[in-house]
């Protein structure tokens, strides 16, 4: 099949200052803390159920709560230790959920995983054996939706999966993990493309990366030739090129269906750092129990890119990077566009965590508001093509109905409208309360 | 360290946009035709852009403070930049009590009993400006011959705008081509050493203004563009059809407001459509009905009419006329 693939999506969008002041740091693997906390709910679906007790010797790797369901992920102990108890903690979503508190002891692994340095490139398992393992080690979609991998690769049998989207665009300003590792690990990834293309059984992968990172593309597309199917594209930096549906559009000029799944486009799209893991965990048979995590901020010492242990508390990173700055007003773990404010530093990494940063007082705050003066921005900058300052409004004044028949759950809270507008409306926020109500009013609609 | 984190919801970073940097942006955007017109019009267009400012901000000033008893927000430059356009329409000798009186309808009427900025339906500085061409009609229609820096205030020789030397003509029989003898030459309409309120008669001036405003990304094409081309195609077609009775494209482009009221009038965030699919519209009915009252009307000129009637569909386009949404009706494959 051949596909039209452009430069950038075509509609809307926004060019944020870029302060990827961490992508010349190379990866260090942060040292193990004294004790780490496991969110049980780090991924979409259910919450995993533990299987340990409080009491239990746990190793690194093994499996300490099991899937509760098909949309459900397993997590396994990030250290080895003893767990100390099973309660709940606040975690970065800011809702207290369930957590498995571990003190640290050695780090002694189970001896199941190959922790040796050697790249192994020779695919054995057959596709089932692949999307099995990726459900058995806990593999989930480390772009920050943290979607399980095994359900994204078991494509219904009356839809067609024709090409694999690769999504190496980092396009939220300050985050430079994707970037460092696919300059540092960039055959592992380009091997664990392929291994999620022999489990999809598609012949051809595409692989955006913005350019704004010159050196990642050079090095993957010289990699490439390597490995047949797998094509590199350098984009235009403009966010959210790495919107799932933007990607796609992007690379194969095909939009994803008002309310349908990107399957409906023949596309699936997976995250580099999902790839470098189903790699390790298919050939190396090694869990998701790390990935890299930036820690960044104007005000920061050393900020750099950081391999972590889940379930590390945010400080012990901040340590890492030089300590907290005194003029610290914000924490945000994600990207600035998207990511979600932190309620204290003890909060712990979990899967979806691509980076931290930290933001002085003075960019804590938002601005004043203003009227809206209809000058229509939001709509110019909104990668949907939805009326933001329309949707806003009406929930506002809680015409839902209106907003539904405005589609106001194509939005894919990309934070364009907020950004751009110059009133300093939070557009955002009231669309989130909008969209909330609709699928919530939909929901019980469906069940009368 | 204070201990204390800031929790609220993405983004958590922002444009640097603000409404005041994009008010002062189409000051900025004006201020070559305001040099143009105190070139043309000498000390009486600094009179009159001077006293309609001051009024407009002084007025809103005075309704925030004491009539709704509110927050001023004189300092977002809404006020300020409907002064200089309302300044901007006027002739330059007109008497200042009148310039008050235009501000009072323009920002106290036109703005403020809508709601202040954002919330107006109808174009402010227009509305001040055509009530003013309604009670004052001599006053609003002779204008200062153009004389260089001249010092007095309404010691010009008043001269007709071209717009009156041809509807004036045609009316007395007169053909096209014996009309366009007595009305200045190309260049100098695209000067501006022609006859008319202060703002509308240097093209030149207006368009860097317009490609000003462009870079700075304030408005986008779409407005002008459609205003200008869809008023150029139809008086083509008219004066290709019969060029002894009706003018051509260029003249009807270059005299009276079109410029000025494409650029700076229609574009008008609160009072003109949001969406692009709409602002084409919205741009080709001002220049289609701009068309029609000057060839038909009684009036020489009809871009404010034109722009106010088409203000007034601007709440229906913005409900009817909908973008065409992200995976709406996909064809893949």
């Amino acid at each position: 099949m051949i596909y039209k693939t452009s430069h950038t999506f075509p509609k809307g969008g926004i060019h944020p200052p870029e302060y990827k002041l961490t992508q010349n740091v190379p990866i260090k693997p942060l040292p193990v803390p004294k004790s780490v906390i496991i969110p049980l709910s780090q991924h979409i679906g259910a919450a995993s159920a533990p299987v340990v007790a409080k009491g239990d010797h746990v190793k690194t790797g093994q499996v300490i709560a099991a899937a509760n369901g098909f949309v459900s992920s397993n997590i396994h102990s990030s250290v080895s230790g003893v767990v100390s108890k099973i309660d709940t903690v606040i975690d970065a979503s800011g809702y207290r959920q369930s957590a498995i508190f571990i003190d640290v002891q050695g780090d002694e692994w189970i001896d199941s995983i190959d922790r040796s340095v050697s790249v192994i490139s020779e695919i054995e398992l057959a596709p089932e054996q692949i999307i099995e393992k990726c459900r058995e080690l806990g593999i989930v979609g480390l772009g920050g939706a943290t979607f399980p991998s095994h359900v994204k690769l078991a494509v219904p049998k009356d839809k067609k999966c024709s090409i694999l989207i690769i999504n190496g665009v980092e396009c939220e300003p300050y985050l430079t993990s994707d970037h460092r590792l696919m300059l540092e690990k960039g055959e592992e990834t380009l091997i664990g493309i392929k291994i999620l293309m022999k489990a999809l059984h598609v012949e051809k992968a595409m692989v955006g990366i913005e350019s704004n990172k010159p050196d990642a593309i050079e090095h993957l597309k010289e990699l490439s030739k390597r490995f047949d199917g797998i094509s590199i594209h350098s984009l235009t930096v403009k966010y959210p090129q790495g919107a799932e549906k933007q990607l796609i559009k992007t690379l194969t000029n095909r939009e994803v269906p008002s309310g349908k799944l990107p399957i409906e486009t023949g596309a699936v799209v997976h995250n580099v750092a999902t790839a470098y893991a189903v790699y390790e965990a298919v050939q190396k048979n090694k869990p998701l129990i790390e990935r890299v995590v930036t820690i960044t901020g104007k005000s920061l010492s050393a900020p750099g890119n950081y391999l972590v242990r889940i379930g590390s508390p945010v400080n012990s990173l901040i340590e890492a990077a030089g300590g907290l700055p005194d003029d610290t007003g914000k924490i945000v773990s994600g990207g600035p566009m998207m990511g979600k404010a932190l309620q204290n530093t003890g909060i712990p990494t979990s899967k979806g965590m691509s980076g931290i940063i930290l933001f002085p007082a003075s960019e804590s705050i938002r601005g004043e508001t203003g009227p809206c003066i209809r000058c229509a921005k939001c709509i110019a900058a909104c990668p949907m093509n939805l009326e933001p300052h329309l949707l806003a409004n009406a929930s506002m004044k809680a015409m839902f109905e209106r907003t539904e028949s405005e589609r106001i759950t194509d939005c894919v809270e990309c934070g364009s409208c907020s950004y751009t507008c110059p009133a300093g409306r939070p557009l955002l926020d009231y669309i989130r309360l909008g969209k909330s109500t609709v699928i919530k009013m939909a929901r019980e609609r469906n069940l009368k | 360290m204070n201990n204390q984190l800031n929790v609220s919801l993405s983004p958590h970073i922002h444009g640097r946009e603000t409404t005041q940097k994009l008010m002062f942006g189409v000051v900025v955007a004006l201020i070559p035709t305001i040099i143009a017109s105190v070139i043309f019009f000498g000390a009486g267009a600094i009179i009159t852009t001077a006293a309609a400012v001051i009024s407009c901000v002084t007025i809103e000033y005075l309704i925030q403070r004491f009539m709704l008893r509110k927050p001023v927000s004189i300092t977002d430059g809404s006020a300020l930049v409907t002064g200089l356009l309302l300044a901007l329409n006027l002739p330059s000798n007109i008497p200042l009590y009148m310039i008050v009186i235009g501000s009072m309808v323009a920002i106290g009427v036109a703005k403020m009993t809508f709601g202040g900025l954002g919330n107006n339906p109808f174009n402010p500085a227009l509305v001040g400006r055509v009530f003013m061409l309604i009670s004052f009609p001599s006053h609003m229609t002779t204008w200062p011959a153009p004389a260089g820096f001249a010092t007095g205030y309404i010691d010009a020789v008043t001269g007709a705008t071209p717009l009156a030397i041809i509807k004036e003509g045609i009316k007395n029989g007169e053909s096209i081509s014996e009309l366009m003898l007595k009305i200045p030459s190309t260049a100098e309409m695209i000067l501006g050493k022609i006859g008319g309120s202060m703002g509308e008669v240097s093209a030149i001036a207006l368009i860097i203004g317009f490609i000003y405003l462009l870079y700075k990304k304030i408005i986008t094409w779409h407005i002008p563009v459609s205003v200008i081309g869809s008023l150029a195609l139809f008086t083509s077609i008219l004066w290709i059809a019969n060029p002894d009775i009706y003018a051509g494209p260029s003249f009807h482009i270059l005299s009276g407001g079109v410029l000025l009221g494409a650029i700076f009038m229609a574009t008008d965030y609160v009072t003109s459509p949001m969406n692009p699919k709409s602002m084409i519209l919205y741009g080709c009915g001002i220049g289609i009905l701009t068309a029609i009252i000057r060839i038909w009307g009684s009036f020489p000129e009809g871009v404010s009419f034109a722009i106010l009637i088409m203000n007034a569909f601007v709440p229906l386009m913005n409900t009817y006329i909908k973008p065409k949404r992200f995976g709406e009706e996909v064809k893949n494959g």
